[in-house]
């Protein structure tokens, strides 16, 4: 039997965590370039992109980026608007979603294979296609409200919530998801005398942690980065989503510094949800091998 | 009881005077360009408040939008048949919403008009449909210490550069071993920038982006024989190391001149006094003459009429209303445009006889050509954007000239023409 060589298998553990950390790196490049430009005055930021020093804390910084950005566009109401519209959405398609493969799972109904295969394939048109469709139909809506009846839904948080909230990916996430569930789980409860929707809410459901985080964290993004909807239905400022906020900072001479400021502070909710579920979100990938 | 008789005797106070003067006002809308853009939005809406304090039919209200997506806006706006009163639109497109149905004829008093750089005229179909209050030029510019010391003469509107000087300028720059690149187009501004900026050497050339007689065709125009000389002398500039190319970083542009990297940079008059602040001998020359004249683009934003609005006369009356000078003078002060007539320019501190800028008002009053007054100015300028930064890349002249026509040809065609 050969010995192992402890020279050899330290190298090999060093080359592997060169190559990782190297990695990591160019993930962690980009943000680390976002947060540091953000303290840095234009003039500064432009120089220091030709060298190392646009990814370090050097040279003359401040908090003016943010004071300026802060003074050009009303940041604090359009992160209000988008974790509005992304946590409605993500709430409401969990639900939706969830039911609607609850449903292509465990009810056996005429027709149920055709309309998954029709959901399904609405995952390869672009939304661009129906974007104007949409538009015109949304328009159109009637809406019963506080202020009564009205026509139209555009210029509000429901334009921007409810065309989202049931979607094909997420439906076929809970749907192959659903489907590695235990089958005798299911009949047991039958058994039992529970009803189905009994058996949603309390075997299937709290087995479900795994997708459902990365079901949110995927409808999460979706939403927070949502730019071309917003853009065509919100012609009021109080409704605007961070995306469309970003456009502010593109004048004739444009603000860089104001930029990086302005998108380092959109990222904290993204980040901030991200690790608040990232342990169910890794265990989903790992567990279906859907990959975000 | 003394309280409740106080109150309701305020309450009809109130109705009597200053409530019942609000109610008479009719609500007008209005949509701007200017979201994030701090002073131009101060300008704007002193401006509404004046409007709206010196008479009691019409309130305007806006809403502002960033000018990045401000036409996707009204475009989906227009769909959605939820358009404002009062739109600003940017001179070149105007053709293509007037002609799209999203706007309205601008009746306004044409005496206030008489005096506005040509420019800032909106005229479609023999019809006036928006007026803008400034106009945007630009120029050639460089440093009194750059000319002195490659030995070149100062052009002036009266004698620009010719091609053959405006080439050895550029050589000489470069063989001075002084800058990374003799002249700075500004490759990196993508978009809108590009027709704006660059046709006019096309037209200065002879050539055009389509045939102005009939707005039929490009074909003649964009690859004729002219065009062709200019693409070749286009493609010279980066293939013969003058320019930087399409992958210019868009930092550079912005302070390329100022940080000595380029000898000449063809800029407008909005970057003029950042460049004046970094050197006091910076020089704004006219464009150069390569053998049709010398030529730079015109029109910028304007204000127009929707097509949808129920009161056409209070929004002519907004807009009769910002057409004074005081609000020209205003704005030109705060956002370094040019203002729209000469009386104006007198009152602005960059604008007047001697002003830092003054130079500017003479290019647009002399030289400024507005790019093609048609519907499918849109789609041709987008084609002709395409087909430079092809051949700055190295493209086939022809070719690329060739297909760039078919293109818009093919638009034209499938639009029956746009009405003309």
């Amino acid at each position: 039997m050969a010995a192992v060589n402890p020279d050899n298998q330290g190298l090999r553990l060093a080359v592997r965590y060169a190559v990782l950390i190297l990695i990591a790196l160019i993930f962690i490049g980009p943000i680390l370039f976002m947060v540091m430009s953000s303290f840095k005055p234009d003039l500064q930021l432009l120089q220091d992109t030709s060298s190392l020093r646009a990814f370090l804390p050097v040279g003359d910084l401040s908090l003016e980026n943010y004071r300026e950005a802060f003074q050009r566009a009303p940041v604090r109401l359009f992160v209000i608007n988008s974790v509005i519209v992304t946590g409605a959405t993500v709430v409401l398609s969990l639900i939706v979603c969830s039911l609607a493969a609850f449903s292509f799972v465990y009810l056996d109904w005429k027709g149920r294979d055709v309309i998954l295969s029709v959901i399904l394939a609405t995952l390869i048109i672009p939304f661009e296609t129906i974007a104007i469709p949409l538009l015109l139909l949304v328009s159109k809506l009637p809406w019963i409200g506080l202020e009564g009846f009205e026509i139209g839904w555009l210029n509000s948080y429901r334009v921007q919530i409810i065309p989202w909230i049931a979607d094909g990916l997420t439906i076929f996430l809970f749907v192959q998801y659903f489907k590695s569930l235990p089958g005798e789980l299911i009949e047991a409860s039958r058994v039992e005398g529970a009803t189905w929707f009994q058996i949603y809410m309390r075997v299937v459901m709290p087995l479900s942690g795994p997708v459902l985080a990365t079901a949110a964290i995927l409808k999460f993004l979706v939403m927070y980065n949502q730019y071309l909807w917003p853009l065509i239905v919100v012609q009021q400022e109080q409704y605007r989503p961070v995306m469309v906020g970003l456009q502010y900072f593109f004048q004739l001479n444009t603000a860089w510094g104001e930029i990086m400021a302005y998108l380092t502070l959109i990222t904290v909710p993204v980040l901030g949800f991200y690790l608040v579920l990232q342990r169910a979100f890794i265990a989903s990938i790992a567990s279906t091998g859907v990959k975000g | 009881m003394r309280m409740m008789k106080l109150t309701a005797g305020a309450l009809v106070a109130y109705a009597a005077l200053g409530g019942t003067a609000a109610m008479a006002q009719t609500e007008l809308t209005m949509w701007y360009h200017g979201a994030g853009n701090e002073v131009e939005l101060t300008l704007i809406n002193q401006l509404i408040d004046d409007f709206n304090a010196s008479q009691s039919d019409w309130s305007v209200s806006i809403e502002s939008f960033p000018q990045e997506s401000y036409n996707d806006s009204v475009v989906a706006a227009a769909l959605a048949g939820n358009l404002p009163d009062i739109i600003d639109v940017d001179g070149p497109v105007m053709p293509n919403w007037a002609w799209s149905g999203y706007m309205q004829p601008l009746t306004i008093d044409e005496s206030l008009i008489e005096d506005f750089l040509p420019g800032t005229k909106g005229i479609w179909d023999g019809q006036l449909y928006s007026i803008g209050l400034w106009d945007a030029a630009v120029a050639l510019v460089t440093r009194q210490s750059t000319l002195d010391a490659l030995g070149l003469r100062t052009p002036t509107l009266e004698e620009p550069w010719n091609l053959e000087e405006f080439m050895a300028a550029l050589e000489a720059a470069k063989a001075s071993g002084d800058y990374e690149y003799a002249f700075d187009p500004g490759m990196a501004w993508t978009g809108e920038w590009y027709p704006y900026a660059f046709s006019p050497f096309l037209q200065s050339f002879g050539g055009d982006l389509v045939d102005r007689s009939t707005y039929q065709s490009a074909d003649g125009v964009l690859n004729g024989e002219a065009a062709i000389a200019f693409g070749e002398w286009w493609q010279s500039l980066f293939a013969e190391g003058y320019a930087p190319g399409t992958s210019q970083d868009p930092a550079d542009r912005d302070t390329g001149l100022i940080d000595g990297k380029y000898a000449f940079s063809w800029n407008g008059n909005w970057a003029a006094l950042g460049a004046l602040a970094a050197h006091e001998d910076t020089l704004f020359l006219p464009a150069p003459d390569f053998g049709n004249g010398s030529v730079i683009g015109a029109a910028s934003w304007q204000f127009g009429i929707s097509s949808t609005s129920e009161h056409p006369e209070g929004a002519a009356a907004f807009i009769e209303f910002a057409l004074q000078d005081e609000y020209l003078a205003a704005f030109s002060n705060g956002i370094g445009l040019i203002p729209a007539t000469p009386s104006a320019a007198a009152m602005t501190e960059n604008y007047a006889e001697g002003g830092a800028m003054s130079v500017f008002f003479d290019l647009s009053a002399e030289q400024a050509l507005v790019r093609p007054v048609t519907p499918g100015y849109v789609v041709a300028a987008k084609v002709f954007e395409k087909a430079l930064a092809d051949i700055a890349n190295g493209a086939d002249v022809i070719d690329t000239l060739d297909a760039a026509v078919d293109e818009i040809d093919a638009d034209i065609e499938s639009n029956s023409g746009y009405g003309h």
